[in-house]
């Protein structure tokens, strides 16, 4: 585990919390491309032992897919329907900055009281990790934008994949193929959906989207 | 002898550097924005042309409003001696990181004192705001100070932005880099929390508070907040400088603190200030970011 | 080789169904491909087919409950969909059908799977496979039921790999040897598996399947996209879409088992099994929509399979049984609920009252599934449930039962107020071009199917079945398959 990749790594989750205080949604279409730049060159950083053409297939895959391809499949939504900001989201920015810090201290604390393998017991990864998926989440739930949602998701996704990433050198790779399916086929479903609902609401808000309830 | 040059150094940084510094960031403005800009050392011009000047002191205004500026530039100088400015601190110990929060905080509140003894209504604005936004700031600093003391095992700013090669200390090194950057641009009042330009009270943090001063009392406030911005940086450049010699470090200290003016005059010339109401959010970023980078140090 | 057939042949029964242009004929593609899928699975009930590939597939009595459910399930809802197509000719069918034969293929893929990692993928396939189902009306309504679905599905799905993930970790005493998600060396190496990450495991593959099982408290897409989607897409989610999800609980369960971690699973599936009844009950009195009614007994029943696999074994064996029998009956409601929606154009209770005057056949079959669901005899439901009762109070667990019976009172109660006002009473306006719509033979005859199979299982348990129950009960907890 070298530092280049622990920086990789602190980057990540410095995204994430940059993620929760932002409002501008092109903004944060970048900056979770950036995250996945990041996660696509990470594997060729941990792996000291040198690549076999799987690992180097998947790095580009990863990194064409969450850098280039679903950012660009937001950024064509968001431009078809004309928004810009997130409006002031369910949990303001600083109280969810605050508790993303929170997530990171607790996925840190958990992460020392698991049993982690030898291995990686050094590195990075699993804290990080779950600190990614825990912010993902967060933001999933505290935003009403349809893109926010998915940009939460997004980063929710991101995190497991560092997750597989630490296990990677035991699990076969179908999995992190299906990792890869799984997000672009639904980032593109549910861009598919985004479209749908500009045209039917004008805005893709989902606090819209209250008409179904008990 | 080596203590002459030492003070020498130290007394050569402490005058040409605040206004040279400050002269390169509008200097770099200048050149983005196409123009060719005041000479670098137009600040330095501006404070000596203050210096001869009187004062003039509004009947409403006590003692305190004549202690702000004398108090706050006399901090920063106290701060400074234990900054390596000419390759080590005049003075060290173990604690001084402590002692420089604290100058600098003392620094801070003569100057709102003395803003909010003029009884003026946007002198008292800009104290609130720039208490606000202080109280968001300082926390950051001391974070990211803790950081660093975790790492380096000591509580001495000399020590402590040593270059360090540690298990996991880019990481953390970065982040605390990262988020004393925003704290520098916060407390030194740039662009995008303040706008040191900008005359319009509506919308200024620290100058609005330093209006009612002028002439001597207006050079040392500013001579101060330029040694302020430079004290920063220059801890900024310890953190990046890799280990060398003694006699290296002056010149790379005095060019990355040019570097640093660049940086920030790009900065200012790539970003409009942030709404108000944001800047707290901005300041609550690098609070997480110095936690993390603590979380980092202490696993 | 037929696990080949089990899933290739719905799949490119699915790709066929979006070749073909006509509308008319596409839908007869449904009843094809089900008739074939459901000679596969019969071939299967003769003799048990062996592991293939690396053991990452092989049928076992619980893979063999499932996909026997889901074949019998999609074989009478394939010809409910013929008639159904034809009557929404204003609707291109293309994607509905491709779509149904890939959630067949996609669910046989997760019941024929011995490895965590392709019963993930599978689960994938079926919830983006169910989308387009759900959006089926293209209106506003079922677009934020589908974004709510996709949304907390995908939310499911990934917290469902992060469990699988953690699965592997918890494997990491193996060093390399064996697959470590393979459900059967993960079985044969129990012992030795990581317990902290193996629990977490656990919580995850809950919560995440748990989602998109609809348990509480992730069950909030559910009333949304079981009310908008037709009531064919209901009667499969709700019967066969849920049961993957829950089989893979259940193999997460076989493996805490077999780790000695039976007490702790069992607690966390009671509890949140109770927790979704207990939501049910609340939501389900004073429901004005009857299909959205629908939705949250699908909820109370998630619950009560949850809480039968807690009390051990008997109650595994009972809980096994209610999932074919809540599939079964739940066939019934959608698919009734569905021709009533119809016959009025309305789901409310504003809008339809006395559906036994303007479509009495359906609304026959919906008070009988009614009474069947809330767990009366002689339907099979109530054995299942019956069962469940007495394997609470055999194991000394009072409470857990009078929360259970008290549970069931409250939820018949509610669900009786919102049913009895729609079959009975005087409909709203009577005209007759609408109600001509009401009864048609093939939409009909495919809930009689469902009722009789009801009806039938409650009356006499083939030895057959008891023997594939008893075997399934007994993988659960910690028997060798």
């Amino acid at each position: 585990m070298g530092q280049l990749s622990q920086l990789l790594l602190a980057f990540i989750v410095f995204l994430s919390l940059y993620l929760l205080g932002s409002s501008s949604l092109t903004g944060c279409i970048k900056i979770v491309a950036l995250q996945g730049m990041c996660l696509g060159v990470l594997p060729l950083t941990v792996r000291a032992e040198g690549f076999h053409p799987q690992g180097l297939l998947l790095a580009a895959g990863m990194f064409i897919l969450k850098g280039f391809a679903i950012p660009w499949v937001l950024l064509y939504a968001i431009r078809e329907v004309k928004i810009r900001r997130e409006m002031e989201p369910m949990i303001g920015y600083i109280p969810s900055l605050l508790i993303g810090a929170a997530l990171i201290g607790v996925s840190f604390a958990l992460a020392e009281r698991l049993p982690v393998p030898a291995g990686l017991r050094t590195s990075l990864l699993i804290p990080v990790s779950l600190a990614t998926v825990m912010m993902g989440m967060l933001m999933m739930i505290s935003r009403f934008k349809a893109v926010s949602q998915v940009i939460g998701y997004l980063v929710f996704e991101n995190g497991v994949y560092l997750f597989g990433l630490a296990i990677a050198y035991q699990v076969p790779w179908i999995i992190e193929m299906g990792v890869l399916l799984d997000v672009f086929v639904a980032v593109f479903v549910m861009g598919i959906i985004i479209n749908h609902i500009a045209r039917a609401f004008d805005s893709i808000s989902t606090e819209k989207l209250t008409r179904l309830s008990d | 002898m080596e203590t002459l040059k030492l003070v020498a150094s130290y007394l050569v940084m402490l005058v040409f550097a605040p206004p040279v510094m400050l002269g390169i960031i509008t200097k770099t403005k200048a050149v983005v924005a196409g123009r060719k800009g005041p000479p670098v050392l137009q600040p330095l011009y501006d404070t000596l042309k203050l210096l001869r000047k009187g004062a003039v002191y509004s009947t409403t205004t006590t003692w305190m409003f004549r202690l702000g500026p004398v108090v706050s530039l006399a901090a920063v100088l106290a701060a400074s001696s234990l900054v390596p400015l000419s390759g080590t601190p005049l003075i060290s110990f173990n604690g001084d990181a402590i002692l420089f929060v604290y100058l600098l905080a003392l620094g801070r509140f003569v100057t709102v004192t003395a803003a909010l003894d003029t009884g003026s209504s946007f002198e008292g604005m800009g104290a609130s705001r720039e208490v606000a936004f202080s109280s968001l700031a300082e926390p950051a600093l001391i974070l990211a100070f803790a950081s660093l003391a975790y790492r380096s095992g000591e509580l001495s700013l000399a020590r402590m932005f040593a270059p360090h090669g540690g298990p996991g200390s880019a990481a953390s090194a970065v982040l605390a880099l990262g988020s004393l950057f925003v704290v520098l641009l916060a407390e030194n009042s740039r662009i995008p929390v303040d706008d040191p330009n900008t005359h319009l009270e509506l919308t200024m943090i620290h100058e609005v508070m330093v209006l009612d001063h002028g002439g001597p009392d207006l050079a040392f406030i500013l001579h101060g907040a330029g040694l302020k911005l430079v004290l920063m940086a220059s801890l900024l450049v310890w953190l990046v400088l890799p280990e060398m010699p003694v006699a290296g470090r002056v010149g790379s200290l005095v060019l990355g603190l040019a570097a640093t003016a660049v940086v920030i005059g790009l900065v200012e010339s790539s970003m409009a200030r942030l709404r108000l109401i944001r800047v707290p959010q901005l300041l609550v970023a690098a609070i997480c970011a110095a936690t993390f980078g603590l979380i980092l140090t202490l696993r | 080789m037929i696990y080949l057939l089990l899933v290739g042949a719905p799949l490119l029964v699915g790709l066929l169904a979006l070749v073909v242009d006509s509308d008319e004929r596409r839908p007869w593609l449904l009843p094809f491909g089900c008739t074939i899928h459901a000679s596969i699975v019969a071939a299967c009930w003769k003799t048990l087919p062996g592991p293939a590939m690396n053991g990452w597939f092989r049928i076992d009595d619980l893979g063999l409950i499932v996909l026997s459910l889901a074949s019998v399930m999609f074989l009478v809802c394939s010809v409910y969909c013929l008639e159904y197509l034809r009557l929404r000719k204003e609707r291109r069918n293309r994607l509905f059908t491709a779509c149904l034969s890939f959630i067949l293929a996609s669910v046989s893929l997760v019941a024929v799977s011995r490895h965590m990692g392709i019963l993930w993928v599978g689960m994938e396939a079926a919830t983006l496979a169910t989308a387009p189902l759900v959006y089926f009306n293209h209106n506003e309504k079922s677009l934020e039921a589908t974004w709510k679905y996709l949304m907390m599905g995908s939310l499911g799905i990934g917290l469902a790999l992060l469990g699988t993930f953690f699965l592997a970790l918890a494997a990491i005493p193996f060093e390399g040897r064996g697959d470590p998600l393979l459900i059967d060396t993960l079985l044969s190496r129990a012992g030795t598996l990581s317990l902290p990450w193996l629990k977490g495991a656990f919580i995850f593959l809950l919560v995440g399947y748990g989602t998109k099982m609809g348990l509480a408290p992730l069950h909030s897409w559910k009333p949304d996209a079981y009310g908008e989607s037709p009531g064919v897409a209901g009667a499969i989610l709700a019967g066969v879409i849920t049961a993957c999800p829950f089989l893979g609980i259940l193999r997460a369960f076989q493996i805490c088992a077999a780790a000695g971690l039976s007490e702790f699973a069992q607690g966390l599936l009671v509890m949140i099994g109770l927790l979704s009844m207990a939501t049910a009950a609340v939501f389900i009195i004073g429901q004005r929509d009857f299909k959205r009614m629908l939705a949250y007994s699908s909820v109370e029943h998630m619950g009560i399979l949850a809480l039968g696999v807690g009390l051990g074994p008997a109650g595994s064996f009972a809980a096994l049984l209610h999932l074919i029998n809540n599939g079964l009956t739940k066939g019934v409601l959608f698919l009734s609920a569905g021709n009533i929606h119809r016959a009025f154009g309305g789901k409310t209770m504003d809008h339809v009252r006395g559906a036994l005057r303007r479509a009495p056949i359906s609304a026959t079959l919906f008070l009988l599934g009614f009474v069947a669901i809330t767990g009366s005899p002689p339907f099979a439901p109530f054995v299942s449930e019956f069962s469940i009762l007495r394997a609470a109070v055999d194991g000394h667990r009072f409470g857990v039962a009078l929360g259970f019976v008290g549970l069931l009172a409250v939820i018949f109660i509610g669900m009786a107020t919102t049913v009895l006002s729609v079959v009975y009473g005087i409909p709203p306006n009577s005209d007759s071009e609408l109600s001509a719509q009401g009864d048609s033979p093939l939409m009909i005859a495919a809930p009689m199917v469902f009722m009789a199979l009801v009806v039938f299982l409650g009356l006499w348990l083939p030895g057959r079945l008891t023997a594939v129950l008893s075997g399934a009960a007994r993988l659960l907890n910690g028997g060798a398959s």
